[in-house]
């Protein structure tokens, strides 16, 4: 029997397929202004006669009438970042329209949490845009900001920070200086949030920009914690619905 | 009287309260009924009732005419606040126009400053509530109570005896009694009666303005609705939430359906139009009326008071009695005393209760509906 998880989120939807041990198959596809249609087609491409139970998660969560049961992305993002790295003590995952910071109980329940969700500051979207206006790949962020000198971003604001920018380019300034400053801002901002929060542990890092380990060493700095993340960390809503569905699955078989 | 309705009936009339109350509102008016309008928990309704006059909330919990205050007062202050004036000044609340007497308090910084200007559509009267609770501030308030007395006299052309204001209290003492009849139903296990019903009538009947019909009224449907309890077979005990915080006029629809769409319950009510204002009684034998009114005001525990221990104290109380499982605290934008006490609550209910907590600021808007939603759910699968 296997589990299917499916995580409709802001900028792509993820799936994966879970049977009982392992994570056999995943797969990311890009949201787009339909995010119903993009949940239909990972759930078509994704789910075969194994499939014995669905879990869908993620801002588009009710939008799948196949789905068995729906979870919030809090509670997936806490299940799939505890079967990625046993020691998570708590998660921050900076996704495309908000950033979170979950807590963790030593039995990997969700015991508090904090959303970032008025604002695009701190979160995927913001690095986003600045990339953009630097006409950088974010893709080749750890080779850009090699080596280079970070400029403080003051701006808290997305719509600031770009003028802000535009300014320093104006200056002169190196691009790759602008980019780690916009990188430690990201992470200072995240880690100044994560700190209400009483984080003590191993700190499970999620969402796109886990991939790059600048950033993981950042927001380690910022938050003089373990920082750790997982080839896997941006479909940790995924893998974390798909765990929550083969549970509910075997309870179902008893 | 026997009430033919069926309970949903009921409790519609009671969310429609508001605006079924308008007509009652001019009928009034044309009888030469006294109108006190009021913004706050902390108007000693006695002293206005004592004369015969009617108190009618004036608290506004829509964003319609925030657009319109914004033309005067700052964008980052509290939607009440905001709100309420922009009613005044567009003059499309039927209360604020009937009224005619609007009381304030030096209660939070932006209603005082708000007051104000409120001047300029009607006229105001503001009692200068002490933002501590000691006996100097006792004095102060209780002095506060019997000028609102002579103001009240003085623009009614009348007189105010203290035979009128004690069958005042126990008019009102009696209201309470009945009010915490109906939300101590929910002690029960599950919960009679949805959050959202109860919050309905709670604020309904500050539109009732047959003060003494009020525990009748109140009773027949206690007694309905433990009629339909026990013939409920589904008693599944669900997740038991208690909501404390700013009013949550503008927002009940938002917190409390999110709260309880998500499966969980909610049990108790401590903000302004729950037990904080209805809890306490005002200690009808005592030799000194006056004081014993400002007591019992006083003792109200609003985070405009520094420190606020009384909030901490019926707090800890409704958790252990209604079996609480988890307190979702709700801050209205902008409202900087119940934001900064986000922090002592917390700990407290975490530490000192060990439930699980949540603050959420919103406002009047449904911009963060979709956000809100998933926050709550997030929080009940964490029970």
């Amino acid at each position: 029997m296997l589990s299917l998880g499916i995580d409709s989120g802001s900028t792509t939807t993820k799936g994966a397929l879970f049977d009982g041990t392992n994570i056999v198959r995943t797969q990311v596809i890009p949201t787009t202004s339909n995010p119903k249609e993009s949940m239909r087609r990972l759930y078509e491409e994704m789910h075969t006669d194994q499939v014995g139970y669905v879990v869908a998660t993620g801002y588009g969560r009710e939008l799948l009438p196949q789905a068995d049961k729906r979870v919030t992305e809090i509670t997936c993002h806490a299940r799939g970042a505890a079967f990625l790295c046993p020691k998570t003590g708590a998660v921050v995952d900076i996704g495309g329209q908000d950033s979170k910071v979950i807590l963790l109980d030593r039995d990997r329940n969700v015991v508090d949490f904090l959303m970032n969700d008025k604002c695009a500051a701190g979160t995927g979207r913001f690095i986003e845009v600045m990339m953009r206006i630097l006409e950088e790949d974010l893709k080749n962020i750890d080779q850009f900001v090699a080596g280079k000198h970070p400029v403080n971003i003051t701006s808290m604001c997305t719509v600031f920070a770009e003028s802000e920018i535009v300014s320093l380019l104006a200056q002169g300034v190196d691009r790759g200086d602008i980019a780690l400053g916009i990188i430690q801002s990201i992470c200072k901002r995240t880690s100044f949030f994560a700190k209400r929060l009483n984080l003590h542990d191993t700190v499970f890092f999620s969402g796109g920009l886990a991939q790059f380990p600048i950033f993981c060493r950042t927001l380690e700095e910022f938050l003089q914690l373990p920082v750790v993340t997982h080839p896997m960390a941006q479909l940790a809503g995924a893998i974390g619905a798909s765990v929550i569905g083969y549970q509910k699955a075997k309870q179902i078989l008893k | 009287m026997e009430i033919k309705k069926e309970l949903p009936a009921i409790f519609e009339e009671f969310a429609q309260a508001r605006r079924n109350s308008f007509i009652t509102a001019k009928e009034l008016k044309d009888k030469d009924i006294p109108m006190v309008g009021v913004f706050c928990t902390y108007f000693p309704n006695e002293i206005a009732n004592a004369m015969g006059a009617v108190v009618v909330g004036l608290c506004s919990t829509s964003d319609e005419t925030i657009p319109e205050a914004e033309k005067d007062l700052p964008r980052n202050l509290c939607p009440l606040i905001k709100s309420s004036y922009g009613f005044a000044k567009t003059d499309k609340c039927p209360f604020f126009y009937f009224s005619d007497l609007i009381v304030g308090e030096t209660t939070c910084d932006g209603k005082k400053k708000m007051y104000e200007y409120l001047g300029e559509f009607k006229p105001v009267h503001v009692m200068e509530l002490p933002n501590t609770q000691s006996e100097n501030a006792l004095v102060l308030w209780k002095s506060e109570i019997i000028k609102l007395k002579e103001v009240l006299e003085k623009h009614f052309e009348t007189t105010i005896t203290e035979e009128q204001i004690r069958e005042a209290v126990h008019i009102k003492n009696e209201e309470r009694k009945a009010l915490k009849r109906l939300y101590a139903l929910p002690k029960l296990v599950p919960s009679p009666i949805s959050g959202m019903d109860i919050y309905n009538i709670l604020y309904g009947s500050t539109f009732k303005f047959d003060k003494k019909a009020i525990p009748q009224e109140i009773d027949k449907i206690i007694e309905k609705i433990k009629a339909e309890y026990e013939a409920r077979e589904d008693k599944t005990r669900k997740p038991r939430i208690l909501i404390t915080g700013c009013p949550l006029g503008g927002v009940s629809e938002k917190i409390i359906r999110a709260v309880e769409a998500q499966g969980a319950e909610v049990v108790c009510f401590e903000n302004c139009n729950g037990a904080k204002s209805v809890e306490e009684l005002v200690d009808e034998d005592a030799a000194d009326i006056y004081e014993a009114i400002a007591r019992r005001y006083l003792n109200i525990g609003c985070s405009c008071m520094s420190p606020n221990p009384h909030r901490l104290r019926l707090l800890g109380q409704l958790i252990d009695e209604y079996q609480v499982d988890a307190v979702v605290d709700v801050i209205l934008q902008a409202c900087h005393t119940y934001n900064v006490e986000t922090l002592m609550i917390k700990r407290f209910v975490n530490q000192e209760k060990g439930i699980p907590y949540m603050s959420i600021e919103t406002d009047y808007s449904t911009a963060d509906a979709g956000q809100i939603n998933t926050r709550m759910a997030a929080f009940v699968e964490m029970l």
